[in-house]
């Protein structure tokens, strides 16, 4: 492999010169705009940016900081790092999530782990190392200041956890323990067994807590955003459902930050829980933040198949797994119904060992995911039939419990694969699991600066939430260690900058802003509660859920997605008006809760589709059917596609915002793993 | 399979509650028992009967949101959280009791839905290290013995879902607390705060209402983490020695 980072300065347009598209499949479903800059992004050497922006931030003095409020919505890692960090500085910050306690935020299920690029293992890590596996794995969709900062901040996040407790997986001699993820070479991937994101994630609750008790956090616990308040054009506060009481209450403050998580639920099955939503993101997209490249979806490749039609969510086993587990399907069709035990070596197929030779079962999440659909498509998928096909593929441990020993896999992997025999009732010790892809993350959310602000001054957004760092795909164990820098490392710096600027005008509860805000709410909630018709919110969401799977899932075609569109809108028209939610307004009523965030789903799903649909190339987790090489591999096209797509709402014709990316301090190459 | 369902039903904090009786068929084996109270809940919604309210959100074990007293024991015969628990665990024609965590310190909410701050506040009081972001030291500088670090990470798993308590004739937490102050207890990190951690934590416990331990080790039993009751003697032995320093 000569995949050595490239450093070389290439030369690049100028930001004002729009890209030419060609082929406009999209047209007339959306109007173009103007192009947009990252303004924030300081120019210069890559590895200076982020020291050079913190030195220009404004401070805010100490005095000051108690009088200024900070609305924090979300406590994952992203949200509950910031709200801890922004409390031990001395801000009045108030804190929201819709799970009964902090502590539950959906991060907490993250498993493989954490990057970080500390070199323990001097396997030729670096920051710039880290920058570049980071900006080739999500293909050249990324930007490229916003990734060096992060790829530099990683180590901080280390020593952070590190000291606030959180038990890592240690070597004998008492330093901590590395293993490598997909898509990469080096060893540089922290863990704490299957369970990274919830010991990370305990870490960040606790700090918070910590700050609850020091009297600078307010927590607002089974509250759930439901508006956000605009005054002036600046970000000044949120709407907001007490979920026991019902109650709907006005916060205001000075600035707002929202670190929401991701929409992969908008699929309704995906490895998200039950909860994740899109209302707070979108809901500010409404308001004026222009939504990026929701078409980057990331599909994981090892969940746990679908088992029937009552299946609620899917589960996801760890890509730590594919380390030492060996993905295969039987080379003859006929085999597929066989006890694989039974089937010979020579019959096995492990096809991403033989596709891709020099990564293996490493490839990156995207690329392993299309090529067990492929196998799946060509009639060689195992496990039992859905609708005339089988969609599984073996994750065999054999061959690791031969050479690790059984002790040593269960040492590795036991919570995972005890999970797998709970769910399936088969024991994958003695025989191969059976996996498939499923939705997992998404790339694409709200559009924001280097600084993490989005198009509406004062709305900061963090985490997955927002859209800034993985391109058009993740890799593996870089998720955990954005939304941790975002909230301890990145977001305080920044938006200090930005309340240097406050004391700002005093916001009373009846301006006319803030009543509008609290009467679209209320307003949305009396229509739900009176349609009375015929359908549970859920029944729709399922439906909505195929629609996105079928035309917006692992591969993408012009005329699935013009398909998609119109049967969503049908959907989404029907069931404004014959939708079925019981109960009332004032108490805990969870149809309510859910038919609110299937109502933004179904205009979130549309803007996917059109998405997707103007984007006529293929590029991380997004394969257009008519862009790839005769082998069918993904072909992007830079030519015409090297944008973030960020758009501007504005009812069912969105318009499209585009951001040039330009690298300075990489090469754009075509991706390859072979 | 078919099953009758006994169902706490309770509209609110301040109004009583009663068991209700509900029959449901179409449940496979696959299903995870909360998804046959989905099933059941799409049908009570069809027939213009209000869904039972039930606390989930992961459905993999891990966010500790689910918890429901099923046949008297909590999250149910296997032990596992409720929301990993299968109907395969279940036969056809079986009458299954589901109420949620009894505890003076949970108040019910509403049907099977209680409200567990009472832990967040055990949790305020003590269960952190003080080290402000960006203070902290390179992460090498520390080695922790690996044992210490193994035991720590044992007990950092429990995620706070409160069996322990709901499972406890006494209705205390020690297991959960017990818990914090062992994986705390175990790093270098944790050892400052140790003793004013613990006097805080056991105060703000018992000041919630949970009750003492009289070491019937029923919420080690019920825990879906398995949680190891001694964490419990390691919480009295921290206590007593914090007393001894004069806390
Ligand atoms: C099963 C699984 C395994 C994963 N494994 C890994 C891994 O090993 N490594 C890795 O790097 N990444 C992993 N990921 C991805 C990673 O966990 C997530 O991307 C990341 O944790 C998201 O963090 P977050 O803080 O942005 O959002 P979340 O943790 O999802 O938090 C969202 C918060 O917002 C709140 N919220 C949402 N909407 C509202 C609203 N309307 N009102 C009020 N509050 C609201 C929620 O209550 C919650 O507190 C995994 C993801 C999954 C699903
Ligand atoms: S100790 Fe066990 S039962 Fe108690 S809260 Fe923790 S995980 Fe749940
Ligand atoms: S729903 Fe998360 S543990 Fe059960």
């Amino acid at each position: 492999m000569t995949d050595m980072p490239d450093t070389t300065l290439t030369n690049h347009p100028s930001h004002d010169v729009p890209l030419e598209v060609d082929t406009d499949d999209a047209a007339g479903y959306y109007t173009p705009g103007a192009p947009i800059k990252d303004t924030k992004a300081p120019s210069g050497p890559i590895a200076d940016r982020w020291q050079t922006r913190k030195f220009e931030a404004k401070l805010v003095n100490p005095a000051n900081r108690r009088k200024l409020n900070v609305i924090i919505v979300g406590t994952g890692l992203a949200g509950a790092s910031a709200a801890a960090t922004m409390g031990e500085a001395g801000y009045n910050v108030k804190s929201f999530c819709y799970q009964d306690s902090p502590r539950r935020a959906h991060s907490i299920a993250a498993q493989g782990g954490i990057n970080a690029a500390k070199n323990y293992k001097e396997d030729g890590d670096s920051a710039h190392r880290l920058f570049y596996d980071t900006v080739k794995g999500g293909d050249y969709r990324s930007r490229e200041s916003n990734v060096y900062r992060l790829a530099e901040v990683s180590v901080n996040i280390i020593d952070q956890c590190v000291a606030q407790g959180v038990p890592f997986a240690r070597e004998y001699g008492g330093l901590l323990d590395n293993r490598s993820f997909g898509g990469v070479q080096v060893s540089r991937t922290f863990y704490a067994r299957g369970q990274t994101g919830q010991q990370l994630l305990i870490g960040a609750y606790q700090a918070l807590e910590r700050q609850v008790a020091a009297g600078t956090v307010k927590t607002y616990t089974r509250h759930e955003m439901l508006e956000l308040i605009v005054v002036d054009g600046t970000a000044r506060g949120i709407i907001t459902r007490d979920m026991v009481t019902g109650k709907i209450d006005t916060h205001l403050a000075d600035v707002v930050v929202l670190a929401s998580g991701g929409y992969g639920n908008v699929f309704y099955l995906s490895t998200n829980a039950m909860g994740c939503n899109v209302t707070a993101a979108w809901r500010a997209h409404r308001k004026g933040a222009y939504m990026a490249n929701p078409c980057y979806t990331q599909i994981h490749p090892t969940c746990i198949p679908v088992s029937g039609a009552h299946q609620s969510k899917l589960t996801l086993m760890s890509e730590s797994l594919r380390n030492d587990g060996r993905i295969w399907v039987p080379k003859k069709k006929a085999d597929c119904e066989k006890d694989p035990r039974d089937i010979a070596e020579e019959d096995r197929d492990y096809f991403l060992e033989r596709i891709y030779p020099s990564f293996g079962n490493l490839v990156p999440r995207d690329i392993a995911s299309r090529a067990a659909k492929n196998m799946c498509d060509e009639g060689r998928g195992v496990g039992p039939e859905v609708e005339g096909v089988r969609r599984g593929v073996y994750l065999d441990f054999a061959d690791a419990i031969q050479r690790l020993g059984r002790d040593g896999v269960e040492e590795k992997y036991d919570n995972l694969l005890d999970m797998y025999e709970r769910i399936t009732g088969e024991n994958p010790y003695e025989q191969p699991m059976r996996i498939y892809p499923a939705v997992h993350y998404v790339m694409g959310g709200l559009w924001v600066d280097y600084d993490l602000q989005s198009t509406i001054p004062g709305l900061f957004v963090t985490g997955e939430a927002n859209f800034s760092d993985h391109g058009a795909n993740r890799l593996g164990a870089s998720a955990l260690m954005q939304g941790l820098a975002d909230g301890y490392f990145v977001l305080p710096h920044t938006i200090r900058d930005y309340l240097a600027d406050g004391p700002f005008e005093k916001i009373s509860e009846d301006h006319p802003a803030v009543v509008e805000a609290k009467k679209s709410v209320t307003d949305r909630i009396e229509h739900f509660l009176t349609v009375n018709g015929t359908r549970s919110v859920d029944s729709y969401h399922r439906e909505l859920g195929n629609i996105m799977w079928e035309y917006c899932g692992m591969e993408r075609t012009e005329t699935g997605l013009k398909k998609a569109i119109d049967l969503i809108r049908g959907l989404k028209d029907d069931f404004y008006r014959n939708v079925k939610v019981l109960g009332t307004a004032d108490s805990l009523n969870q149809s309510l809760e859910k038919a609110g965030r299937v109502a933004d789903f179904f205009e979130l799903g549309e803007l996917m589709c059109i998405d997707a649909l103007n984007r006529r190339e293929s590029c991380g987790g997004h394969f257009r059917g008519e862009s790839q090489t005769e082998d069918g591999e993904a072909l992007r096209h830079d030519d015409q596609f090297a944008y973030v797509a960020a758009w501007e709402y504005a009812g069912e014709t969105p318009v499209l915002h585009k951001e040039e990316l330009i690298y300075t301090a990489i090469e754009m190459k075509q991706r390859s793993y072979k | 399979m078919k099953l009758t369902l006994k169902i706490w039903r309770q509209p609110d904090a301040s109004t009583a509650g009663k068991m209700h009786t509900y029959d449901v068929d179409d449940v496979s084996a696959d299903m995870s028992f909360l998804e046959m109270l989905d099933v059941l809940n799409e049908q009570l919604n069809a027939r213009g009967e209000e869904p039972i309210a039930f606390d989930s959100d992961c459905r993999e074990g891990i966010c500790g949101m689910c918890g429901l007293m099923i046949n008297g024991e909590a999250h149910g015969p296997v032990t596992t959280t409720t929301c990993q628990l299968h109907m395969r665990s279940f036969v056809d024609g079986e009458t299954i009791t589901i109420e949620p965590w009894r505890s003076d310190a949970f108040p019910v909410l509403k049907d099977l839905v209680v409200d567990r701050g009472s832990f967040d506040r055990i949790i305020q009081a003590g269960g952190y290290i003080s080290v402000n972001t960006g203070s902290a030291p390179e992460a090498h500088s520390v080695p922790v013995p690996r044992d210490n670090a193994v035991r720590a990470f044992n007990v950092a798993t429990c995620i706070g879902c409160g069996a322990c308590v709901a499972a406890c004739p006494n209705g205390s937490a020690s297991l959960f607390m017990g818990a914090k102050i062992t994986h705390l207890g175990e790093l270098p990190q944790g050892q400052p705060e140790r003793d004013s951690r613990v006097t805080n934590m056991v105060a703000q416990h018992d000041h919630e209402g949970f009750g003492g331990c009289t070491n019937i080790g029923a919420c080690s039993a019920a825990c879906p983490k398995e949680i190891p009751l001694d964490v419990i003697s390691q919480l009295n032995k921290d206590l007593r020695t914090a007393i001894k320093h004069g806390h």
